[in-house]
């Protein structure tokens, strides 16, 4: 059989940059095949990608050695246009591909261009907003859908090009964890359907290794490092090198001292043949000794039976009720749009409550202006693109001192103590500009943190992140935790975050609190993952595949054993 | 969010039916008509028409209250403003004077003033409704595509539609970003002075900015990808044929508009003048 | 005239977008009812990074409509002199090279020469001539009304428009001379 996607000898620079992004890249993907494409981030996977729809080189234009092939013709003679007829992408922005003002108009979008007739169109539309399931949908404007749904229409307005190839870029990065396996689910259910070649790009493994995919390819510096399956790339130790996670399983075997092979066939923890492992896995959780957990007894933030709604009869949030201990670290999960921002804003008084009522160290502040809460609890909002307004980081970092009227002095040495801390002093005359997503992140903590808040609350504090961004991200907010005392609430739906930094997780599911309890405990219960979509953690399944009873207690070690071992598993 | 801003309802009138550029030809030649005359009587019938307009296409109070009493308050300010720039406009328009009440130094009240300030206010109002009901009754995607049938290039329809499309978007985000830099301590309307007031401003301004000129560039690279511009012409999901009322509509206002303007400049003069 | 390209389609509806939401954001200055339009700056920004095109369609369809939905009304005499701004701010684009990140002080001066003269052809003789021709309003009226609006402007435009000028043209600006310092 002959590709449909064929690199030989590839390799690409941009105009702008000195160093190519990518280098003799040799990749050969058959029609109908599903591969995924691996890589932390700055690792050329995105230019990969774009070297596909042919974004580059007629978009992003550079230096191109070497010859790609799609379906047998180079894209260069294609043009953008004639891509678009074999390539369709779905772009990691889900509201930036939303173009059409409902539903009906976005995924007829194509054919518009194409001037087919009106009547074909709805016929064409109808039929594919059913393939992806929304069908009941068609008269929405993009503000009333969930992010699961945008991206669903996104789907369908790509699709219904018939095009060969579907390429996705990083189709789970803004999903909560049930939405992301349902769209993994969605793009197994057309590969099987129509026999598209599906390409996908994403870090978060194990949730895209949900279904079955034909190949792993790892990218790394600009290289392709592997190309395997993923029983393969499981049982070998390539994904640690080149900074990726593995999944949680395979972790928890690795540390029980198992030697994974391929031919157990660890793709899925369901269908992994765990008898050669059941002995050593058990023998580890024998061995088991718990940290102890410090008690805090002393309430720093309590929510108190509270209700909000922006229309009468129509509450967004029903009688929220829990205490943030001091120093802790706790996590607010659920569902996309349950009101887990809802109810940040109304800590941080952007909204005001309907009923109920919030206290800071046992004081009401249903009386405290926006910049009052402001100085004790700190926001960082999801995209840092968001919050910073000045050009200069020490500039950005000293903001919230200057409006105060502190004197100079005091900005200087607070900002640079601040910047030290969050590692960014080297950097303090840079202009943002320069700095990487996660370095931008960091400005923003910065920003905050400068102000000596007792309580920090972000907001998805590692959407979009690698590994390592992650890690360090993660990393560097434990020890603001433990070495300052700052409490820090984290909205999420990364459950590998909740699970391994927080102490406590507050589940919100629509509009209700379900549970406040131990995050191991909470993502082994079915009952509860799936009424907040979450996902049940592989942590578990395995424990009960090797005869574990108590599951919970095994994923609790699990993260005890993983603490221990200082973030490096 | 934001209960202020006008925008269009779903609803099933002869009005919402009809095509977006009938509409649109309606409202140009309404305003147009509105601009140029003067005479009173002309007026006077406009604006009775757009209350039954207003009832026929069974627009709501609620969706345009706020709306409402924001052109009241500035009409009266402006009106009170011309009598305080000029309070004889009336007499060098009308060439009489009636005096009513004498004020003081220069200022008196006129019948001609009255009046002509009366003149100026039902000019403002007849304009109102026709854009409410326009707002209220087109439907943003069927308008660019109807725009695109009379002749306007498309990339001016889907213009149009970005912009509808967007503003919730933008809005939201500029109210995110109020919120978190109000938190920072960065609020703007405190009594400092003018300088930091505008910074304060821009440190708002900024990030929304920014954000939006890389939302330029992933729309425009999502729209390439999916074929934008790729022929001269396109089709529309949205499109809908012009039907007879769409023409009678078409017909009516352009009539309309002619006989408006024969009648307001039929004495070569586009002021009603009652005081001759 | 140049055909519209994707991005300057993009460019003018999201840019119209911003217009109308930022058409709630004022600064007040101490007189009644008068306040800075923070709108303003962005109008003359857009028009300066893509060109006349862009900046007068901003200009019209972003006044008509921001009028449109907050006010119930289109004041058209006012509507065509912010056309005219964005299209005068606009012809110069190549010059300021804000995108490509030559923004420098020299081009700032311009940036603001423009500016200045279009906010003058905008407010003091186009706006105030269709105030006296459609409205017969009041000439002495209108043409105070006009320089205040010229005024505020022309201020809000030279320090923020100028400011978010310097900040956008730093991010395509090349980053190589930096160096960490301990």
């Amino acid at each position: 059989m002959k590709p449909i996607i064929e690199f030989k000898d590839f390799s690409f620079k941009y105009r702008s940059q000195v160093e190519p992004t990518l280098r003799d890249i040799n990749l050969a993907i058959y029609p109908g095949e599903k591969v995924l494409i691996i890589g932390p981030s700055g690792s050329g996977k995105s230019t990969l990608a774009n070297c596909l729809n042919g974004l580059v080189p007629f978009s992003y234009p550079g230096d191109i050695t070497g010859t790609l092939e799609i379906d047998g013709v180079n894209p260069k003679k294609l043009g953008i246009f004639g891509m678009s007829k074999k390539v369709g992408t779905v772009l990691q922005d889900t509201d930036g591909q939303f173009i059409g003002l409902t539903v009906a108009e976005d995924i007829a979008f194509v054919l518009e261009n194409d001037q087919v007739p009106q009547d074909k169109m709805f016929d064409k539309v109808g039929e594919i907003a059913e393939l992806v399931d929304v069908a009941t949908l068609l008269h929405h404007a993009p503000t009333a859908l969930s992010g699961g749904q945008k991206q669903r229409v996104s789907m369908a307005g790509v699709m219904i090009d018939d095009v060969d190839i579907l390429l996705f870029d990083e189709p789970l990065a803004n999903l909560d964890p049930a939405t992301g396996k349902r769209a993994i689910d969605l793009i197994d259910r057309i590969q099987k359907q129509k026999n598209t070649t599906i390409v996908i790009i994403e870090h978060r493994l194990e949730d895209a290794l949900y279904r079955d995919i034909d190949r792993v390819v790892v990218v790394g510096d600009g290289r392709i490092v592997a190309d395997t399956t993923p029983d393969k790339l499981l049982a070998g130790s390539l994904l640690k090198e080149q900074g990726i996670r593995e999944p949680l399983y395979i972790t928890a075997l690795k540390y029980a001292g198992c030697e994974v092979t391929p031919e157990s066939h660890p793709q899925h923890i369901s269908s992994m043949n765990l008898q050669p492992y059941v002995d050593k896995v058990q023998r580890w959780y024998r061995e088991k000794t718990f940290q102890k957990v410090e008690n805090r007894q002393e309430a720093i933030l309590e929510v108190k039976h509270l209700s909000f709604g922006y229309e009468d009869g129509d509450p967004v949030l029903k009688n929220i009720h829990f205490t943030v201990q001091k120093g802790e670290m706790i996590s607010i999960v659920g569902k996309n749009g349950a009101g887990k921002t809802t109810l940040s804003n109304l800590i941080c008084g952007f909204a005001k409550p309907n009923e109920g009522s919030i206290s800071f160290h046992g004081e009401d502040i249903a009386d405290w202006s926006i910049k009052e809460r402001g100085e004790k609890i700190g926001l960082v909002m999801q995209n840092p693109n968001q919050m910073i307004s000045k050009p200069m980081i020490f500039e950005e970092v000293a903001l919230g001192l200057a409006v105060r009227g502190v004197s100079e002095d005091e900005i200087n040495e607070r900002v640079n103590a601040t910047l030290k801390i969050c590692g960014l002093y080297p950097f303090r005359n840079w202009p943002v500009s320069a700095l990487s997503f996660g370095q931008k992140k960091r400005v923003t903590i910065a920003s905050i943190l400068v102000m000596n808040p007792e309580v920090l609350i972000l907001d998805e504090p590692t959407a979009g992140q690698d590994y390592r961004h992650y890690t360090e991200i993660m990393e560097f907010l434990k020890e603001i935790n433990r070495d300052y005392g700052i409490t820090i609430v984290m909205i999420t739906h990364d459950m590998h975050l909740m699970l391994e930094y927080t102490d406590r997780t507050i589940v919100i599911a629509d509009g209700e609190m379900l549970a406040i309890d131990e995050p191991a405990r909470i993502l082994t219960n079915k009952q509860i993952t799936d009424k907040a979509y979450l996902k049940r953690t592989s942590l578990y399944d395995l424990a009960i595949a090797c005869e574990i009873p108590d599951a919970t207690a095994f994923a609790a070690y699990f993260i005890d054993y993983e603490r221990a071992m200082g973030g490096e598993g | 969010m934001n209960g202020r801003i006008l925008t269009y309802e779903e609803k099933d009138t002869w009005i919402h039916r009809l095509s977006g550029v009938s509409k649109l030809i309606f409202f140009m030649a309404w305003s147009i008509t509105s601009m140029m005359t003067y005479d009173t009587r002309v007026l006077v019938v406009m604006l009775i028409l757009s209350l039954v307009i207003f009832k026929v296409s069974r627009t709501e109070w609620r969706q345009i209250s706020a709306v409402f009493k924001l052109i009241t308050v500035f009409m009266l300010i402006n009106l009170i403003a011309i009598f305080l720039f000029s309070p004889n406009q009336g007499t060098k328009i009308y060439g009489t004077e009636t005096v009513l009440y004498h004020l003081f130094g220069n200022y008196a009240i006129t019948t001609e003033q009255l009046f002509y300030e009366f003149n100026i206010m039902i000019k403002y109002f007849t304009i109102v409704p026709a854009v409410l009901m326009f707002l209220a009754t087109t439907n943003p995607s069927e308008f660019a595509a109807s725009l695109n049938r009379v002749g306007v290039s498309y990339n001016v329809g889907y213009a149009l539609a970005i912009a509808l499309r967007y503003v919730p978007d933008v809005q939201d985000d500029f109210h995110q970003i109020k919120n978190a830099q109000e938190a920072r301590g960065i609020e703007m309307s405190r009594k400092a002075s003018l300088m930091d007031r505008i910074k304060n401003v821009a440190a708002i301004i900024f990030p929304l900015i920014f954000s939006s000129m890389e939302r330029i560039d992933v729309v425009s690279s999502a729209m390439e990808l999916r074929g934008f511009g790729k022929n001269k012409k396109r089709t529309w999901y949205s499109g809908k044929a012009l039907q007879r009322n769409d023409y009678l509509v078409i017909i009516g206002a352009t009539v309309f508009m002619i006989v408006g303007l024969v009648i307001t400049y039929y004495d070569g003069n586009r002021f009603y003048n009652p005081f001759l | 005239m140049k055909k519209l390209g994707i991005k300057e389609v993009v460019a003018i509806g999201i840019g119209t977008a911003l217009f109308i939401v930022l058409t709630e954001v004022q600064v007040p200055i101490g007189i009644p009812n008068t306040a800075l339009q923070p709108r303003a700056a962005l109008l003359a920004f857009m028009a300066a990074v893509f060109g006349p095109i862009v900046g007068g369609a901003i200009g019209l369809i972003g006044h008509a409509l921001g009028d449109a939905v907050f006010y119930g009304s289109v004041w058209w005499s006012w509507v065509f002199p912010e056309a005219v701004l964005g299209i005068i701010v606009g012809v110069f684009a190549k010059k300021y090279a804000i995108k490509e990140g030559g923004f420098d002080k020299k081009a700032a001066v311009l940036f603001n020469v423009v500016q200045v003269i279009g906010n003058a052809v905008a407010w003091i003789l186009v706006a105030p001539v269709l105030d006296i021709l459609v409205y017969a309003e009041p000439a002495n009226k209108v043409f105070i009304q006009g320089f205040f609006a010229f005024l505020g402007n022309i201020i809000i435009t030279a320090i923020l428009g100028t400011l978010i000028a310097f900040g956008y043209t730093k991010i395509g600006a090349k980053s190589s001379s930096l160096k960490k310092e301990d």
